[in-house]
């Protein structure tokens, strides 16, 4: 028996296809093994890292996982808590003491702190088995969002969106002097001058439709650049 | 017995009949998916995994299926099909739910929900298969972790010939049989399997390998359709 990838690496696979063939090979993410032949588990896009062959994802809902630092929008306010939407199946929830730094009296009215349809970012602190969610405010960077937009993308184009070392976002907002904050779920609020809004809108839309060919950054580069009317740099700045 | 001699539409015995396959047609859905075989056309659209109500349907074990089947008003062949659900569409959301269900892992998904809904805006027999391959894509789309994708086609009898792929005329013909089938193309197994009709053991057997063999033709254009989506313009 021979043993090798039947696929090539950054193919597009479909469920049930088979990538390679041989005990060695070990299913990463999105892959398992079915006898001698490690099979797609759902469309994605190979990747082989050594021994070990797994699937990016190319579409799907957000599941929450620890630690992620998400865009949430509050929908209901409890007892001693908020319950926030997070552009997934399930909802979270944040609780008083994880909410604010601030001094909450007994009996407050906790509306006054965040409301019904306010966004803000925060971050998953914990996740159970039957995917009860609990959110956290307090951290740095963490907060409510006032004005603005929120976007909604595919959570699985997030990375790109970021691009390495944040260089991604860095350039939009460089270019259209918008304040962006990306969630890993897919919610992207973006707040500047009305002009620089729909530009960067624009250019996460374009991210989004493009995110799984190569050369990405130069292109966004020059896209920017053409609708801005300034240089754009495809390592613009830090974040 | 009467001879079948040829086809009503001309076709070969083992030919189906012209296919099409988009995926991703409509835009706002999780995953969806158009199919056509012939003149039966089929739209399939998921919605999810989403939050589940009734909440006495959630299962803390597991995400669970919906499948809603439904023949357009206008679809058949003129003589207007009664609109919203009936006994037979409830039936075939039923059954197409239990021929996807054996590939999908919805266990990550407790207490949610997986929705599709399958319309036919133009049917021409063989509407349960064509939901199915169109709904197996739309949950690819939606990026749902699936073993394998399903294929479905219909076999059948028609006189003294087996046929595949039956039209409405064969179907409703007086001296035959419909059988659908559903194959998961890699592993050859099936997930659907119903008779109207009466035929005998050789047909039958003769009906399934047949069937199974034009899945492998449905399965292309599946992948295909699957992977265009991605193609670099």
């Amino acid at each position: 028996m021979t043993e090798q990838v039947l696929v090539k690496d950054k193919e597009i696979v479909v469920p049930g296809e088979k990538l390679a063939i041989g005990m060695s090979f070990l299913p990463g993410s999105g892959a398992y093994r079915d006898s001698e032949h490690i099979v797609a588990q759902r469309l994605g896009m190979v990747s082989v890292e050594g021994k070990v062959i797994k699937l990016i994802a190319l579409s799907g809902k957000y599941l929450p996982k620890i630690k992620d630092k998400i865009v949430g929008k509050v929908i209901d306010v409890l007892m001693t808590g908020w319950r926030m939407e997070l552009n997934s199946p399930y909802s979270a929830v944040m609780t008083l003491k994880d909410a604010t730094s601030e001094f909450i009296a007994r009996g407050a009215d906790l509306r006054q702190y965040y409301d019904l349809g306010d966004y803000v970012v925060c971050q998953v602190v914990n996740v159970t088995s039957q995917k009860l969610v609990d959110v956290s405010m307090r951290g740095p960077g963490l907060q409510k969002l006032r004005g603005g937009r929120v976007v909604e993308v595919s959570p699985q184009k997030v990375p790109r969106i970021v691009g390495k070392e944040g260089s991604m976002v860095a350039m939009i907002k460089q270019a259209t002097g918008c304040e962006i904050i990306v969630g890993q779920n897919g919610w992207i609020w973006l707040s500047g001058e009305p002009e620089g809004e729909v530009v960067a809108e624009q250019a996460i839309r374009k991210i989004e439709q493009e995110a799984h060919l190569g050369g990405l950054t130069d292109r966004m580069a020059t896209w920017l650049g053409d609708k801005t009317g300034k240089s754009v740099a495809p390592r613009g700045g830090a974040q | 017995m009467s001879v079948y001699s040829k086809r009503f539409d001309g076709r070969g015995f083992d030919e189906l009949r012209s296919m099409s396959a988009k995926v991703g047609v409509i835009p706002r859905a999780d995953g969806s998916a158009m199919f056509q075989i012939g003149k039966t056309m089929a739209y399939a659209a998921v919605y999810g995994p989403r939050d589940l109500h009734p909440k006495f349907m959630q299962n803390p074990e597991t995400g669970i299926l919906r499948v809603n089947y439904n023949m357009m008003p206008f679809s058949g062949h003129g003589n207007r099909v009664r609109p919203g659900g009936g006994r037979r569409s409830k039936e075939i959301s039923m059954v197409i739910q239990n021929a996807l269900l054996p590939v999908l892992n919805l266990k990550e998904y407790p207490n949610a929900v997986v929705d599709i809904f399958v319309e036919l805006p133009q049917t021409d027999a063989g509407t349960r298969c064509a939901a199915i391959t169109a709904a197996a894509m739309a949950l690819a789309d939606a990026g749902l972790e699936m073993k394998d994708l399903v294929c479905a086609v219909a076999a059948g009898r028609v006189m003294d010939k087996v046929v595949l792929d039956l039209n409405y005329l064969e179907d409703s013909h007086e001296d035959g049989a419909d059988i659908p089938v559903a194959i998961l193309p890699n592993s050859g197994k099936v997930t659907l399997l119903q008779m109207d009709g009466e035929v005998t053991r050789e047909q039958l057997k003769e009906a399934i390998t047949k069937a199974k063999d034009a899945c492998k033709k449905i399965y292309e254009l599946q992948k295909a359709a699957l992977k265009e989506r991605f193609v670099r313009e």
